[in-house]
This record gives structure tokens, sequence and C-alpha cells, in this order.
């Protein structure tokens, strides 16, 4: 029987202003019938172009300038129209990462769905029976009605779910999944990649899975590459390839994740210095040469060959010298331990609501948030979307203001509700660092500006601005260079460090950081998580830290805040909220995150259609999702806030009953 | 700001009334307020100031500018759009005749440049890059730059006057049957045509570019779709919304702003009613003109943007996070 997807030394070029960009070289590995492979990579690694140039999907610019692809034995590239388009209506399917974008706007569910019924044969109405089988076989409860909705009617996960029953009508051999829950809730994630796994179970599809996430890969996934800058560095079955990494990029990426439990005061993170190179840079030697701590003169001029370890292969010059390496370099230079006296807070917030109009509808984003932020302290937000942690961050820097009865005390002095009314120092106080550097920098100007302003509204003249300017650039790890470039010019991790020292020029007593690292690479997440880290325990300042990923929150923050909808159902010392006793919110966020190497049985909570938020529930705001409601008493009763060893936790459940976290076995 | 539907369309609609108002404003401000003294410039500078008195006395020219205003915005929402000087009649009749042969000219261009442009641009971005794009998009580029007045003046030479193919004149004789009326309809578009061609053609063809780059066509080949299916169900449906709203744009040009190309051809159209109101200086005939053609752009405007909210999906409620 033939592989369902071979791969033999593939190479893609695009065309850009003329000139061939080769974006994928010699990139061979084979997927066989009902496996599972796991491509991963950082932005730029050509991961989806290896995925589009696989099923002959590659836009107009792009090109095959060798090798071969073969499809069960057929080659996409061979065949006819009519033969490629038989390939696709039978035997592959692709999931690409933003569902909202790869379902039609402008038709219904049922109508895609049943399209790809259609095509095998059927006639209309029995392809919509088949649909609705289909997607209730993708777990969706009320069938009938996503079928007469648009896609815009449905959350992220509802779309991701029917373009998964649309895939998987034809019931194919070979089903490819670009990145299928990047940008979902981590218990939609969850949920869906539950879900993934069951199906190939019960169809027997070959899947190939693109991800950035290595915990994903690592529960899908047999066999995994790892592509860097359109090589395919290494590979080789999963288990092997992720616990003794053969590789320095791929050693380098596991060692930047934070791993589970790792606190900022065990030592930094692991980087990998520097940047990928750009998309279709030609490079003498090894495409990782320029970031390696072992290169040398060989690794510059000669490229690699694959090095065969028998049933995985390696692109390294020195395979030999990897293992060492993981057990010298894992331990850095340790944060000093940020002692924590008992003193007055910083930020007080008391009772805090918010609720917007929608038309004549009101929307509670935030109800009766209170919490306290100590000197130096970091207190890490946790939540989905929707729950209020943004609308949260907006609120203590005045952007809006909160509902009657809500105040703000910065330093035991109340703060005027809106920025607009605060003091001078007041306003310097607070500052923010947001997920997208790209549309916080102003384009127009130069890092020397941008960051030199701050200093200038500070009030720094001459050269106590210049000298403060240089402190800062150091404190963030820029090049003087930096100084006389533009945003555009820098990559999506020295932005991040333009803002965070714009953020930190002023001063300030508070930094919001609102998900600062989710839109960059992991290997450059590790250098910033670093970066906040050191400033804050230089600086003295205190960090409201805002993130949907759990390890990263927690090896940063001191104290941990879970919202839900408004709703705070948790605060406590990060250790203990981790351990538990835990919400059944955070425990259901906590099995979502399922860190690679953890066991323990899952805990999901069920998801609900979006826009069935309902308007004046008096009980529990998750009871409707909560795996341990007891019965009416929370749909009716709101829950008390129990608060031990300044752990509290809002919920009706006796605190010696609610969950612990499983101790690894 | 979600609301239903018809609190858009009320807000639309009133939006579109103040403009409106607004417009009459100017347009009166402009007609009756600037000549001064309206009397004097309808008799001219020899006229004996007695009589220029008697005149302003009986237009009631003499009055305060707000009543004169409001007499007259109480004349238009009565459907008396006002007495022309030049002709002693009610200018009502004029402007709607003049209207109707306008928008029957703009109905023969929109049908005429509508499927082609779109056919071209859709064309072009199937076969982008090849010589049949560029061929498209540089005469689109290059037709739509130069000036009616060229085109129609070479319309001329060509059809009417060498082969003799179709009448120059637009006018045709009273009783002339539909059929008839083309004939003289089909010249006069042609300029108009040209114009509009390569402004609709090229966001046809961004359109589909965009639609056939996106993710959903992707999935919709994946699914073993043939290629006519993909396009027709798929890409055409989301390319074309933005074509639309330009349509629209364009039809508020074709009723009102033809005045060159009326002319030319001697087409009794509302272009040419208010130019030749200029000349006669019939100010109530040039302000209800200007008033009409303002309402029509508004009205199409409406128009084009209830279509274009009825098809495009709404963007999905945002929540704050």
């Amino acid at each position: 029987m033939s592989a369902a997807l071979a791969i033999e030394n593939l190479s893609v070029a695009y065309r850009a202003r003329g000139e061939e960009r080769e974006v994928l070289r010699g990139v061979s590995f084979a997927v066989p019938a009902g496996g599972a492979y796991g491509l991963v990579g950082e932005s730029g690694s050509g991961k989806s172009t290896l995925a589009l140039a696989a099923l002959r999907l590659l836009p107009g610019a792009g090109r095959l300038t060798g090798g071969r692809v073969r499809i069960d034995g057929r080659e996409p590239y061979v065949l006819d129209a009519g033969g490629l388009r038989r390939l696709r209506a039978h035997d592959v399917s692709m999931v690409f990462q933003n569902p909202a974008r790869a379902l039609n706007p402008s038709l219904t569910i049922g109508r895609q769905v049943a399209e790809a019924y259609e095509v095998l044969g059927w006639r209309r109405a029995e392809a919509e029976e088949r649909a609705v089988a289909m997607l209730e076989r993708v777990r969706i409860a009320a069938a009938a009605r996503v079928m007469a909705s648009y896609p815009r009617q449905l959350s992220g996960g509802m779309q991701q779910r029917v373009l998964l029953a649309m895939a998987l009508a034809k019931d194919p051999l070979l089903l490819v999944l670009d990145e299928p829950t990047t940008g979902l809730d981590a218990t939609v994630e969850a949920e869906l990649i539950d879900l993934i796994a069951a199906l190939r179970g019960e169809l027997g599809t070959a899947h190939v899975l693109i991800s950035h996430n290595l915990g994903v890969v690592a529960r899908l996934c047999r066999r995994v590459g790892v592509l860097y800058a359109g090589r395919l560095v290494e590979e080789g079955p999963a288990a092997a390839l992720l616990a003794d990494p053969r590789h320095p990029y791929t050693l380098g990426l596991l060692q930047s994740l934070p791993s589970p439990g790792r606190r900022k005061d065990q030592g930094r993170l692991a980087t990998i210095p520097g940047f990928p190179p750009p998309p279709g840079r030609p490079t003498e030697g090894c495409v990782f040469a320029a970031r390696c701590v072992l290169a040398d003169q060989r690794c510059r001029t000669e490229p690699p060959a694959a090095v065969d370890l028998g049933g995985r292969v390696s692109l390294c010059h020195y395979v030999e010298r990897i293992p060492p390496l993981a057990h010298g370099t894992i331990r850095g230079v340790a944060f000093a331990p940020v002692g924590r006296a008992p003193t007055p807070a910083v930020i007080e917030a008391v009772r805090l609501s918010k609720t917007y109009r929608v038309g004549r509808r009101a929307v509670r984003a935030l109800s009766d948030v209170s919490f306290t932020l100590g000197p130096g302290e970091t207190l890490g937000l946790v939540g989905e979307s929707g729950s209020g942690k943004t609308t949260l961050a907006r609120l203590l820097l005045g952007l809006v203001a909160p509902d009657i009865g809500g105040e703000i005390r910065l330093d035991g002095v109340p703060l005027a509700a809106l920025a607009a009314n605060r003091g001078a120092a007041e306003r310097k106080a607070l500052r923010i660092v947001l997920q997208d550097p790209d549309s916080a920098l102003n384009r127009a100007h130069t890092v020397r500006h941008l960051i030199g302003r701050v200093l200038r509204l500070a009030g720094l003249q001459g050269a106590a601005r210049k000298r403060r300017l240089a402190e800062l650039l150091a404190a963030v790890r820029l090049e003087p260079r930096h100084l006389a470039e533009r945003p555009r010019q820098l990559s999506g991790g020295l932005k991040q460090r333009v803002a965070i020292a714009r953020a930190f020029a002023g001063e300030p007593r508070v930094v919001i950081c609102d998900e600062p690292t989710s839109a960059l690479d992991l290997s450059v997440q590790a250098a910033i998580l670093n970066l906040l880290a050191d400033l804050q325990r230089d600086h003295g300042t205190s960090t409201i830290f805002i993130s949907h990923d759990l390890s990263v929150v927690r090896f940063l923050a001191d104290r941990i805040a879970v919202l839900y909808r408004g709703c705070l159902m948790e605060i406590g010392p990060a250790e203990q909220v981790f351990a538990g006793p835990h919400h059944p919110y955070t425990e259901a966020l906590l099995s979502a995150a399922g860190m690679p190497g953890e066991r323990r049985a899952p805990v999901r909570v069920a998801s609900t259609l979006q826009g069935t938020r309902e308007d004046g529930v008096t009980g529990c705001v998750f009871h409707a999702r909560c795996p341990r409601r007891l019965g009416s008493l929370c749909k009716t009763v709101a829950p008390p806030v129990v608060e031990a060893d300044g752990h509290a936790i809002r919920c009706h459940i006796p605190r010696g009953e609610l969950g612990l976290a499983a101790s690894p076995d | 700001m979600q609301d239903g539907p018809a609190a858009w369309l009320a807000r639309r609609i009133s939006f579109g009334l103040l403009t409106l108002f607004l417009l009459s404003v100017v347009v009166f401000a402009g007609g009756q307020l600037l000549p001064g003294d309206v009397g004097r410039a309808i008799l001219g500078p020899l006229a004996d100031p007695r009589a220029v008195a008697a005149l302003d006395r009986q237009l009631g020219a003499d009055r305060p500018a707000v009543m004169q205003y409001l007499d007259w915005v109480l004349g238009i929402l009565h459907g008396n759009l006002g007495q022309s000087l030049e002709f002693r009649a009610p200018v009502s009749p004029f402007i709607l005749g003049a209207l109707a042969h306008s928008l029957r000219l703009a109905a023969v261009a929109l049908v005429m440049v509508v499927p082609l442009s779109i056919g071209a641009g859709v064309l072009a971005a199937l076969r982008r890059g090849t010589l049949i794009d560029r061929v498209i998009s540089l005469a689109g580029l290059s037709l739509t730059v130069i000036p009616e007045f060229v085109t129609s003046i070479l319309v001329i030479l060509l059809f009417g006057v060498w082969l003799r193919w179709l009448p120059i004149s637009a006018t045709w004789r009273a009783g002339t049957g539909l059929l008839g009326q083309l004939d003289h309809l089909i010249l006069p578009a042609i300029p108009l045509v040209v114009v509009l061609f390569g402004y609709i053609a090229r966001m046809a063809r961004a359109g589909t570019v965009e639609a056939l780059e996106a993710d959903y066509t992707r999935t919709a080949i994946l699914k073993g779709l043939s290629g006519a299916v993909v396009i027709r169900r798929h890409v055409l449906r989301n390319a074309l919304l933005p074509t639309i709203t330009v349509i629209a744009a364009q039809t508020s040009y074709l009723v009102g702003g033809l005045v060159v190309v009326e002319s030319l051809f001697r087409y009794q159209g509302i272009g040419s009613l208010i130019l030749a109101a200029a000349h006669a200086r019939d100010f109530p005939m040039l302000e209800a003109g200007v008033l009409s053609v303002g309402a029509m752009t508004i009205a199409v405007t409406l128009l084009a943007d209830a279509l274009t909210a009825f098809l495009t999906p709404a963007p999905v409620p945002g929540e704050g996070g």
C-alpha cells in the first residue's frame, strides 16, 4: 500500500518583484495511510507553503522548482485537470487556519457542507441529509439550526467544526490541518484537538498537522518534521524527537518554552539569539548557522547533508554534540527573587463593573471586580475572549469609565474615572504594552522619536535625555543602530522591545501587558519574557500581565486572577492557583493547556453557541458550562467568594471538594 | 452599532433628507441671492429702475431672503417647483421631461457598460498576468482618461458621418417607437461607456483577484468542484460587491453630469436643461434642475448602500475581550 502522502526533495519558489525567492528547499518526508504527521516551525518557515504545494494549491506567484509529490501514489502535478479534480473530490482535504476566512461568507453553512456531497454525486436532498449527519458527527448539537446559519453567526470553534465536517465529507485518505486551533480559546482548542484525534481513530484518515504549538503536535502526531527557513532541519518519531532533539534549532525551541511549573525566580528562559531569516534569502552553508551556538566556519560555508540517525534525520554537521548541549545550557542566570513584604498596595480596584450598551441591550463586560496590586508584584490575568480582560485594562488606564460605584486607587488616592481628568503624574503612572506592536507604534517615526517623545514629556532635557535613552535601549537589548530605524525595518520581536522601552520610559508605577508575546514566535517570546522579568526586577514596577497562555502566566506572575464573562472566579498566589484547590473553570483551563508529557484525565467543558449569553443570570456565570454544577443552586444563587491564605474562589462547592492539580506520575 | 435594518434605513433616509436640505439652502443662496437684484438681472442693465422694482415686487424678490426661501421650499413640498422666467410656465414639466430623457440615456449606457466591464474585469482577473489581462487593464485605463467630447466627436464622425450606421442626433421625432429611440441613444451612450468602462473593470478585476486568492475559494477547489462552479458560486458572489457601489456612484454622474455629451448630440437631458437655464438666467429652472439632480444622486446612493448592506455579510458583533 502506498503512502498517503510522499514528498521527495521538494523545492518551491515565489516570484516577487521579478526575483525568484526559494522558500522551500529539498524537503522530503512521507505519511503512511492513517498516519499522523506534524510540521512545526515559526512564521515564515514555509509550513503553509509546504501544505499548499502538496495539494497543488500554490498561489499564482508560487512555483514548484523541484521534487515530487505523491498522494496515494498519484502525482497532482502530473494529473490532468479532471484527474486532479477527482483526486480532490475524493481523497484530499484541508482545514485552514482562519475558519472565518475559509468559509464563504455569503452562503449558508448547509449549502456549503451539502456541496461537498453533491460533488460526490448525491442529489440535493440526500446531500443535505448527509450534511446534517456529518455536522452531528463533529459534535455540533443543533445541526439543523447551524445548517441554516451564515458563517458569521457562528463562533470560531463552531466554524472550525463545520470546516472539519466539510473536509471529512468525502472520507478522504489525507487531511491537511493548517494551524487548526490557533486563535481559538484554550478550552475550545482542547475540545477540537480531542475531536480531531477521535475522528482520526474513527475514519482512519492520514493527518498532516501544521502547528507552531509543540504541545498540540506532541499530542496528535506520531512523527514530526521541524521546518526552519524552508529546510526540514530535523525529522523523526514525535516522542523521540521532542524528548531528545538532534538539531540545535529543535533544542532551542523546546528550551525556550516555559515548561510547566517553571517560574521566573528559577532562572531565565533559554533563548535562541537573533531572528529567523526573511523567507527566500539565499544562504551559504547551514540556514541556522547565524543563530546557532555550535556554528563554526564549516557551518557557515558548507550546507549540512541529512544525517540518518536510524529512523530519524537531522540536518546538522555536529549531530553528536547536541545531547550534551541539552544538559549544559538549560540553567541560565537566576533572577534575583523578588522580596515581598506586606506593603500598601499600588493599585486597588474596588467593585469595578462596566456595562456596554449594544443597541437596546446592555452587555455586562465586567462585573464587580476587586483586587489589589502590590509594589513590584506581577498579577497574571487569565481568561478566554470575552472574559473582560481587555475591558479591565481599559478601565485602569482611564480609557473608559467604570459603572457608578466602582473605584480605582493609586497609592491609596482615588483616580478620576477618565484619563483626561487625571493629573499628569497619575497618567504617567500607568502604561500599557499591547499585543500587536505594529498598530501600537506610529510607522512614520523612528525608534529615537518614539521613545524620546515619552522622555521629553517626562521633562528630561539634553544630556539627561540622551543618557536615559541609552539606558533604556540597553535594558531592552536594542542596538544603537536601531535608533534611526522605523518600525517597518524591525522584526516583530524588535518592535515589541521598542514598545516595552516606551512603556518603561516614563518610569511608570504599573505596566499593563496585554498579550505581549502572543503575536511573536516561540524563540522570540522567551527573550521578551526574560526582558519583562528583568525590567520589573530592576525598576520595581508592578505589572498586570494579561495572557491566555497559562505557562507564560505561571512563569511571570506572582498572583493570578481568573476571569470568566466579566466575573473574577478565582484570585490567589500563582502556585496555589495552579496547585489547587481551584475553581472548576480554572481546572478546565489548566486541563485544556495539556503540556507535552503531562498525563491526566482531561476536564472538558461544554462549548456554547455564540450569542446565547443570557442576560439577567442570577446564579453563577459559569453554571451552563460547568462540569461540576450542583443543579439549580448554581443557576439561581450567586456563589459566595471563599477566601483562605489570600486565595479566593467564587464557587458553591466546598473548598475541600474542589479539584487539585494531578501529581505528575 | 447593532440595530435592525429598518432603523438603519430610517437613519440613512434622514441623512439623505438632511443633505437635500443643505443642498436646497446652497442652491437657493446661489440662484436667488447672489445675483443681487433679480429684476435687474432679468431685465438687464439698461432697464428702467421702476420696471425693475415692479418686477422684484411681482416675483417677491423684495421680501426677506428667509421668507423667500420658505415660500420656495413650501412650494416644492406641494409639487410646485417654481415658475420659469423664460417660458412663463411651471418648471415641473420641463424638469420631469428632461429627467426622463436623461434616465433613458443613463439606462442605455449602463446596460451597455455593466456587463461589458464586469465581464472584462473578471476575465482579466481569471487570466491575470497574461496578455489578455494586460490589454484589458491598459485599455480600461487609457479609455478612462479620454475626455467625453473627444470620444463623442470621434463616434459622431465614425458611425454617424462616415459609416452612416446610426443617426448623429439623439433627438427623435415624436411617435418614434422604443427600438427607434434606441437607435438614437446608442451613439451618445458610447462616450459614457468608454469613460466608465475603465473604473468598473478595475473594480471587478480587483474584487475577483481577491476572491480567487481567498481561503474559501481554496476550500471550494479542494471540494473538487468544477472550475465553473467555483467561480460562479464562490468567487463572483463575493467579488462583485464593491463593484455595485462604484456603479451606483457613476449613476449619479450619468444623470446630471452629461452637459457636454447632451449638447454635442443635441439631447434634451437635464444637463442641457440646466445649462440653458443658466444662459437664460432662468433662476427657478436652474434651482429646480440642480435640486432634482441632487435628489436623484442621493436616492441612487441610498439605493446602492441598501443593496450593498443587503448583500454584504455583516461583521460579527464584537465582544470586549
